[in-house]
This record gives C-alpha cells, structure tokens and sequence, in this order.
C-alpha cells in the first residue's frame, strides 16, 4: 500500500502504481478470437431482430454476428460502420444493457444476453488494427460544410457528408477532437487512446479537416459560417453545468465532476491526481458513477454517491449502479444538498436534507444528515449554453434550453443543422449523437444537392 | 430394473454397447481402458493377413465438421486396417479375452478376395478364443482400391461368395458389416444372409470430403498438398444409419436378421432408437474419440432409466419395436391434419419461425399482431410441414397439434376425416385402385 492512502484532504499518490494501472485497466477485456466465436454462436439470427430496433444507429445486429461466426471480421466491421462509423467507441461506451442486450432473446429466455457491445469491439478492433478503409469519397460537389464540434454527432455527421464528396471543416474549441469521447468518459471505458485512433480512423477518408482551438462564439460566430459555407452543422454539446443550489458551494474542493473526468482521461500520470480520502458525489446519472467510481479507483477512503430521488429514479443504468456497488461505492438515495460546510475555505463535510415525494413533488422532509468529505462533485447534470450562438443575427430557436430540430435535423435557420447533446429531445448517448450526426448529413447533402440525390 | 445384459447371435456381453471396429480397439491397451470403464463388448480393429504390415500416412487421418461451439458434427477418416503386425494383435486378443471373459470380443476381418486368404486366417483368430469375426466389407478408402473393404461390400455377389466361405470354415459367428456407400442397401443384405451369415452391422463409413482449405485449394485432410475421399462418421450420419437399418428390418427378406446398429450413436438415446429400429445392440466409435471412453456411463445408465420408466424388463422389450410403423410414403394417412401450435408462454419472440415460413414455406406466422411483436399460427395457412418446430431454438415451444376427427380444417374448409385413407385410393392417383366406395 502507498504510504499516501489514508492522507487527509485533496492528495495524489494514494496508490502504488500498479494499484494505479491495475485500476484503470480496461473494464470489459475484448474478446479474443476463440471467444469471439463462441459468444458469435449464441446469436439466433432473429427475424427483424429486437436488438436492431432497440440500436439508435439501426446496426443489422445479427447480421454482423453471423460474420463473426463465419470468420469474416472485416465483413462484420463494415456491417457496423455502414451505420456507426463510431461504432468501435459505441461498442465500449454504449449502455447496452439498456440498449441491444436489453432486449435480446436470449436475455428474455435465460437472462444473458449475447454480448454484442463485445462482440461489436471484436470485429471493429479487427478492422481498425489493419486500419481497413471501407468508404471511397464520391466526386467533389464543390460543397462546403461547417462542422461545429469534433464529438460524435459532428465526426458521424463529418464522415458522411465526406463520403458524399463535400468538404468538410470542424471546428473543434478544445485542443484534441473526439468530443466527450475523449473528454468525457471513464478511463477504463476507452484504453490506449483509443478515441484519437478512431478519430484518426474517421477523418481518413479525406475532405476533414479538423481545426482545434475555435470555440463558437468566441473565435467565429454562427453568421460567419452560414455566410462562408454551403451548410453548417451544429454539434456543440453542453458547455455548461447545473449549480447545486447549495450554500457554500464555492468552498476549496467542490469540483464539477466532467471537469474531474476530463482530466483524468487526460492525465498521464494517474498519481499526480489528486483526489479527496472522503468524496460526496452529488447526482445519479453516469456522470456521477463514472466520477464516484474513478475517485475510488483513484485511492479514495470513501466515496458517496447522494442522490435527491430513489434509486428506480437514477439515470444511470442497473449496470453502472452495480459497477459502483462492487467498486465500494456507497449509493444514498433521497437525499438533496442543503451546504457545503467549510474550514479554512476548504471543504470538510456536506449538510444534506432527506427529501420524500408529495404526490408528484419533491420536497424537503426537513430532516438532515451531514456527511464528511474534503471533496464534492457536482454531477447534477449539464446544460446547454445558448450564448455562443449570440451574433448569430436570425435568433436560433430552442426548446426547453436546448435547440429545435425537426425529424432530419433542421434548425429553425435555413441552411443549418444540429445534432447531438445540444438538441432537443435526445438521449445524451454517444450512439444517439452519431445516428443524428449521420441522419443530419444525408438530410445536408439532399438539400445542397437540389433534391437530385 | 431393466435388465440390460446383451445376446448377440450368441455372443453375451453385461451391456448392449460395443466399441466398433476402429482406432479405440487397435490394441490391447485401448480395449482394458475400455472395459474398465464399462463397455460391454469390442470389435478389434480390422486385421490384415499375414505379412509386411500395413502402412498409414504419417500426415493428417482426420478431417471434421462442427456445430455451434465447435461441437464435433462429423468425422471422416483415411486411416487404414491395423498398421501392427498380425501375430502381436492375435496374441493380445488371447490375452485380453482371457481376462476379460465376461465382455464380448469381436475381431474385424480384411483379407484378400480370396478363399485361401480366408482360410488362412480363420483357425489362427478362432485359436484367440475371440466370440465371434465381423467381415470389413465397408471401408471406403485405401484397401477398397485394392479390392477389399467396400470394393468387396458393392458386390453382393462378392459378399455372399466370402460369407460362404467364412461359415464353411469357422464355428464363430459371422457378422457381416456393411458398406451405406450403395443406392439399395437392401441388396448386399441380401447377399450376405444368402450367404448364412448370423448378422449383419451397419453402417461403415462414407465417402466424403470434410472441407476444402481455401489457402491451398487442397481438400482436408490434406496430405501434402492433396487430399483423398475419407470415411465419415459421428452424429451426422446418424439418420443415414437409422434408415439403413431400418430398411434391412423392415424387408421380407432379411426381416429377423440380427443387426448390429452403427453410425453416429452418442447417447443411450441413439442406442434405444436404433435398437428400436431392429438393432439388437449398438456399436460405437466417434462419440468415445470425441469424449473418451467414460460416456458409455452415461449410456448405461440412460438406457436403464429409461426401460424403468418405460416398464421394459429387457433389451427384447424394445428391439424392433419402431421396425413395424415404418413404411412406405404411400401408406401415409392422407386425412391426418396437424397443425403447428406456438406455446406463448415458452416463446422467447427470435421470430425464425415467421422467417422460416414467410420466407421459404407457407406464410403461416405472424410477426406483428395489433402493432405487437407477436408470432402465430395462422390455421388457415398452415399445412403442418413441422419446419417451424424444427427451426425453433426452444424445445417444445412450437408443437405439431392433430386434429381430432370431425374438427374443420380451416385451411381446407372440411371436416377432418376420422377414416385412414392412403395415396394408393387417393382420386388423384392414376394408378389409384378402386376406392372402396
């Protein structure tokens, strides 16, 4: 044990540095070949399979399965990428425990559904490893598109309208492209850089080119894109975090979790971050598992996940919760934070209020309990920030703080797209970002073609 | 408890489970593992005649196909009769008869089609004290193109010529195994009870080639750079066997000859059919060179609960028993309707079923009921074809339900027929005899 584990306050150093690579090892090891064969062989093929339908991108499931079992990897990876060119990231970081696996009948028949997340990552590992190339670029249209942001709706929307033979430009406001992909998920989802490979993957079909460091609003506004570009794409996500609404909450060591997440999946020295020996993680979507479970990971003593509603409430799927569980993640429901409690502008604990449904209202019971913790995370949710579209001239239309697009993806301007987290009406998965990315771009590349395609 | 002890044509054996004829029962050493383990008889690896001993390719014998989770379907081989030297083989069957005095031995014979070949080696196996001699006229590969095995086997003429001489010159028993790689297996049968042979065993193997490697172009097993036709055996020639015998039970004139049942038997329920079928015990090789010898365990105890629980005391109470319900499709009842029914409760919604029928047969499930996934027998479509209760991967989901008599056939629109009624009076026979009318 490293001698900094029982350190108080916000420490790095808590673990040996095995400790450390054991921990953010891959969570679900791929598959070898024989395995691969194996799990394959549980697929039943099934008739307008239920799988496919619960896929967001549509991938034909059984299909690319039965390519696996008949030895055709790179057949099954194109079966994938024909309607994921992200699928190598979908097939890690997708909930599909929620998705495909869900309803999978094998699931229904005996509870164990046939591993497709896994088997997805057998076959596109097996193409990206020989970097096969599926996709030819059809002949240039002159076309040009703006693509705001390099996560998964504006790579999926960039890819295809460079297969259609448009130009592309994205404009990406941090220093590296793949969005939350690389920012924003758990270390142990998404190993050895794979997010840049795939980036690297996607744009090397031609006509992208990527520029980093051009954030909306700051460096260029949106009138400037649709004046210079045939069509722009919107893709942003959410630049913003909600507040806990919490007195305090500006004290030494309150910390909103995606900014945690991001640095951790950025660091490149695990030790050299610094983590609370006792954590309260506030909120119950993945944000909050992946934060909580990564400061355990991390050598924290103790980590506690609050949470304002009960646990059939949480948006973070069964699966997360279990991994937390078995991390040593203590999970607390109805409870909502009332302050951050302070000694020296340092955090030291955190007052809560348990919370109760009256009838469909959340309210406060009165009763309170106060943790210790020498940090907070804030994982209350994100938002979108509509500011960046300011200068925009025409008024983009949102709806419920997110922007309005129509079944193809149309924003209330003509000539501009969005797609991803910062619509409304979406899921806030990797894999609904990259179905409305692509749909959106089948929907530019019918309008800029005049209706001929 | 069912008493399970075997009678072959005289020769007894504590069970009816022989290991047939094939690399398990090359040697001495194989066969004690074997009857350690609790098989109740073997067929010795065939024997050559005296002389420079055979030789085998020192490359691969085996090719394969599998299932799911490669599990093993079929395996073919190119292996030859006995590579060891004759007199070491008969010594170790003296021996192992000797102290195993209880377990049937069988030794397999391939000599020349010659009677003085034959005559040569009978005396020196009856000397062995082995129970009985099985004539190799079945395998396909190597000594067939030298005039032996199945070269002889596809000659009934040939079969009945050396049956003859074999009963003229031995007191063994003479079971007489067969070759399926012939269009009527009916006629070495035939020949060879004309020849007065106590049995017959079948199926040897059959002509195959397991697959081709597409590097190479070369077929597998390859040896070399080539390949030649192996013999196929394992679970997949199981309902070729099964019909064989059944055919050799079924006909006048063979009907009663004691059959030893081979091909693809794995589990005591293989045996209990075939045996059903008119094989009066089994013989069995690529399920014990798939799992080893211990299977026939599980053999030996599934057998015997199953003739508990059926109430058959002995191995007479169910040989033969399935030889009379096999018939001729023209003796098929024509006014039997049954239709497929899908157990909701068991169906785990795959949908292969809808597939199955939409796609290649009578488009008599549904897929979508009131905008629910929902998978149906329409009964005015279906016409009972079973391939909906084959393809589904539940057991007992989708089954074949009759109609009783006097219940309206909604696919036909009359009433079911409670009168048996066969092609051979159908109306629209032309060769149809006068229906009683």
């Amino acid at each position: 044990m490293a001698t900094g584990h029982f350190k108080q306050g916000i420490a790095g150093g808590r673990l040996s540095p095995e400790q450390y690579a054991d921990n953010f090892s891959d969570l679900h090891p791929p598959l070898d070949h024989h395995e691969a064969l194996v799990e394959s062989d549980r697929c039943y093929f099934c008739y307008d399979a239920p799988c496919m339908n619960a896929c967001p991108t549509s991938i034909d499931i059984p299909l690319f399965i039965r390519q696996i079992s008949t030895g055709n990897p790179i057949g099954s990876a194109r079966t994938i990428f024909d309607q994921n060119i992200l699928g190598g990231m979908c097939a890690r970081v997708c909930p599909t425990e929620t998705l495909c696996e869900e309803v999978c009948v094998r699931e229904v028949a005996e509870g164990k559904p046939v591993q497709i997340g896994r088997l997805q990552r057998y076959a596109t590992d097996v193409a990206m490893a020989e970097n096969k190339q599926f996709y030819a670029r059809a002949a240039p249209t002159g076309k040009t598109v703006a693509v705001v942001g390099a996560g998964p709706a504006g790579l999926a929307a960039a890819h295809r309208l460079a297969r259609h033979g448009h130009d592309v430009t994205i404009l990406e406001a941090r220093p590296k492209a793949g969005g939350l992909n690389e920012y924003g998920i758990a270390a142990y989802k998404s190993i050895d850089n794979f997010a840049q490979a795939e980036v690297d993957y996607v744009i090397s079909i031609g006509g992208i080119d990527i520029q980093n460091g051009k954030a909306l609003g700051r460096d260029y506004q949106l009138s400037d894109l649709t004046r210079n570009y045939d069509a722009v794409f919107l893709g942003m996500g959410l630049g913003g975090v909600n507040a806990l609404r919490a007195d305090g909450e500006d004290a030494q060591g309150v910390t909103n979790a995606v900014e945690f997440i991001a640095e951790l999946r950025q660091a490149s020295d695990l030790a050299s971050l610094p983590v609370g020996r006792r954590v309260v993680v506030i909120g119950g979507g993945m944000t909050a598992i992946d934060a909580a479970v990564q400061s355990k990971l991390l050598g924290a003593e103790e980590v506690t996940i609050c949470y304002r509603r009960g646990q059939e409430h949480m948006n973070a799927s069964e699966f997360e919760q279990d991994l937390a569980a078995a991390n040593g993640v203590i999970i607390r429901h109805w409870l909502q934070p009332k302050r951050v409690i302070a000694e020296g502008g340092k955090v030291s604990g955190i007052e809560l209020e348990y919370t109760a449904m009256d009838g469909e209202k959340l309210v406060g019971t009165g009763e309170r309990l106060t943790l210790t913790a020498d940090q907070v995370f804030k994982a209350i949710g994100q938002s979108f920030v509509p500011a960046a579209l300011n200068g925009s001239g025409a008024l983009l239309a949102l709806e419920a703080g997110r922007i309005k697009v129509d079944a193809e993806g149309r924003t209330s301007l003509p000539n501009v797209w969005a797609g991803g987290d910062c619509i409304y009406g979406g899921d806030d998965l990797t894999v609904s970002a990259v179905a409305q990315g692509r749909d959106a771009a089948e929907s530019i590349h019918r309008a800029t073609s005049n209706g001929r395609a | 408890m069912a008493d399970i002890r075997n009678n072959f044509v005289g020769i007894k054996s504590p069970n009816p489970f022989w290991l047939a004829s094939a690399p398990p029962t090359d040697k001495a050493y194989n066969v004690i593992r074997a009857f350690r383990a609790g098989w109740g008889g073997v067929v010795w690896k065939t024997l050559g005649e005296e002389g420079p001993p055979v030789v085998n390719v020192n490359g691969p014998r085996y090719g394969a196909i599998w299932g799911a989770d490669r599990r093993l379907l079929g395996l073919n081989n190119i292996e030859l009769i006995t590579d060891r030297d004759l007199q070491t083989n008969l010594r170790e069957i003296k021996q192992v008869k000797m102290d195993w005095p209880d377990r049937a031995i069988v030794v397999s014979l391939m000599v020349p089609c010659e009677e003085h070949a034959w005559k040569a080696i009978l005396p020196v196996v009856e000397e062995t004290g082995a129970d009985g001699i099985e004539l190799n006229f079945g395998c396909p590969h190597g000594m067939s193109e030298r005039g032996m095995g199945a070269a002889v086997g596809q000659v009934p003429e040939y079969i009945e010529m050396v049956v003859r001489w074999c009963k003229a010159n031995t007191r063994m028993p003479v079971i007489t195994k067969l070759t399926p790689n012939i269009t009527d297996i009916r006629k070495p049968a035939r020949a060879a009870h004309a020849g007065g042979t106590d049995a017959v065993s079948l199926i040897n193997t059959i002509n195959s080639i397991t697959g081709v490697n597409l590097d190479s172009f070369a077929p597998e097993p390859t040896i070399d750079g080539k390949g030649s036709h192996g013999g196929y055996c394992g679970p997949a020639v199981k309902p070729i066997a099964m019909n064989m015998v059944a055919e050799i039970a079924r006909d006048p004139e063979t009907h009663g000859l004691p059959i030893s049942g081979i091909g693809g038997i794995t589990t005591w329920r293989d045996a209990a059919e075939f045996m059903a079928l008119g094989a009066g015990n089994v013989q069995v090789c690529t399920a014990a060179m798939t799992y080893g010898f211990k299977i026939v365990q599980e053999m030996i105890a599934g057998l015997e609960n199953w003739m508990d629980e059926k109430g058959h005391a002995s191995l007479d109470d169910i040989v033969g028993r399935a030889t009379p319900n096999v018939t001729d499709w023209q003796y098929l009842n024509l006014n039997y309707v049954a239709k497929a029914h899908i157990d909701q409760e068991a169906c785990i919604k795959c949908g292969r079923c809808h597939i199955a029928c939409e796609d290649t047969s009578h488009q008599a499930i549904t897929s979508m009921v009131d905008g629910k996934r929902h998978f149906e027998v329409i009964e005015a479509e279906c016409v009972g074809c079973n391939l909906c209760v084959n393809v589904c991967p539940v057991e007992n989901c989708i089954t074949m339900e009759p109609l009783a008599a006097g219940v309206i056939d909604q696919r036909t629109g009359r009433p079911v027929s409670p009168v048996y009624a066969n092609w051979t009076t159908h109306p629209n026979n032309p060769m149809a005899k006068v229906a009683a009318e």
